[in-house]
């Protein structure tokens, strides 16, 4: 029953992933809370283990949630079964490539749909960040101020743009000095 | 060609951080610039493609070069290659991690992480919104969206049937 609820949803969350690593968290957060398999904390800190190592964050939660529910053939199954649809899906399209890319492009309905989708997962972004907001991840006012600093940090190139700013908003470095301001303020 | 694309994304896989979109400029050196399976236009027809397509970009992508380079089998070997660095790690990383967190100091520096982690999540939101050239009647859809899901705890699948559905509708009366 557990192998078949992980394989329902992540291969949901593999149909429904629009939008790369960041839209499909809000995804993950929906099944993995209403099946009770991670606490909110839990998933926090598997999104920051997934930014520092390498890979898809979409393969990584799946091997993680699988293995912490169901163990190995958890992680298997459930990691499998987010890129199915993938699978099923890209083949298609390989298959009838020169056919979709004629009647596709240009096509009002194909494209205002994929413009749409792309300002819905915008809100699917915010939405991820916005349910994470809460006591058990920002614990005192430390934590907003770690929160603003990484914030300003990262948007910072979008104003700035040269090395310097470069270095200084990448993801690892960022969860790196956060690791070791917690380290050093709450250890 | 199943070895060859297989250790092609295994090591793609293997030295990307930062997920899908980190990865597919390594994936275009290798393939386009280097062993020439595929030239410029039809990978970047191939980007377009994997990131209107649902799931992953770094599998799609995989599908899509190992299918018109090796066939079935290279669609194997290139989602394996794609899949099997992350799914190594973590599970390693899965295989400790409940005992590690148990230390006092691993769990301080995620005090530490854990909003850093929010910060990393909301902030691409301002180039995101940049680049899809969003206005204040657009925006409107995020927002909605937003809401729905994070007070109105709607499945976030409802959110994106219900995107394409109003689309298409909105096309075909706009078209009358």
């Amino acid at each position: 029953m557990l192998y078949l609820q992980l394989f329902i949803s992540f291969f949901k969350i593999g149909l429904f992933g629009f939008g790369g690593g960041l839209a499909i968290l809000s995804l993950i957060q929906m099944e993995v809370e209403n099946h009770g398999w991670m606490s909110q904390q839990e998933f926090v800190d598997i999104v920051a283990v997934s930014q520092v190592t390498p890979g898809p964050i979409g393969i990584n939660c799946a091997t993680y949630v699988g293995y912490t529910t169901a163990g190995f053939w958890g992680s298997v199954l459930a990691t499998f079964a987010i890129v199915l649809p993938s699978l099923i899906i890209m083949l298609s399209i390989c298959k009838a490539y020169f056919w979709l890319s004629k009647r596709f492009q240009g096509n009002p309905y194909y494209e205002q749909t994929l413009r749409m989708l792309r300002f819905t997962v915008i809100g699917l972004v915010a939405s991820a960040a916005l349910m994470l907001i809460k006591p058990t991840n920002f614990i005192d006012a430390t934590s907003w101020i770690i929160f603003a600093v990484v914030a300003l940090l990262t948007i910072l190139p979008n104003f700035l743009k040269n090395k310097a700013t470069e270095v200084i908003s990448h993801p690892i470095l960022l969860i790196v000095l956060a690791g070791i301001a917690g380290y050093c303020i709450y250890g | 060609m199943f070895l060859q694309l297989f250790w092609t994304y295994f090591k793609i896989g293997t030295f990307t951080l930062g997920g899908g979109y980190a990865m597919l400029p390594l994936i275009q050196r290798e393939v386009v610039d280097r062993k020439g399976w595929i030239d410029e236009e039809e990978f970047l027809n191939m980007i377009a493609l994997a990131q209107a397509a649902p799931g992953l970009i770094a599998v799609n992508s995989a599908i899509f070069i190992g299918w018109r380079v090796g066939g079935w089998k290279g669609v194997c070997g290139a989602v394996l290659g794609a899949v099997l660095p992350s799914f190594l790690i973590i599970l390693a990383i899965a295989m400790l991690f409940r005992e590690w967190k148990e230390l006092p100091a691993v769990e301080a520096a995620f005090k530490g992480i854990r909003p850093a982690v929010v910060a990393l999540i909301a902030a691409p939101l301002f180039k995101m919104a940049k680049s899809a050239k969003i206005s204040w009647l657009t925006a409107l859809i995020p927002v909605i969206a937003a809401l729905l899901i994070w007070l109105g705890h709607v499945n976030p699948v409802w959110v994106i049937l219900a995107t394409i559905v109003v689309t298409l509708i909105a096309v075909k009366l706009l078209k009358r």
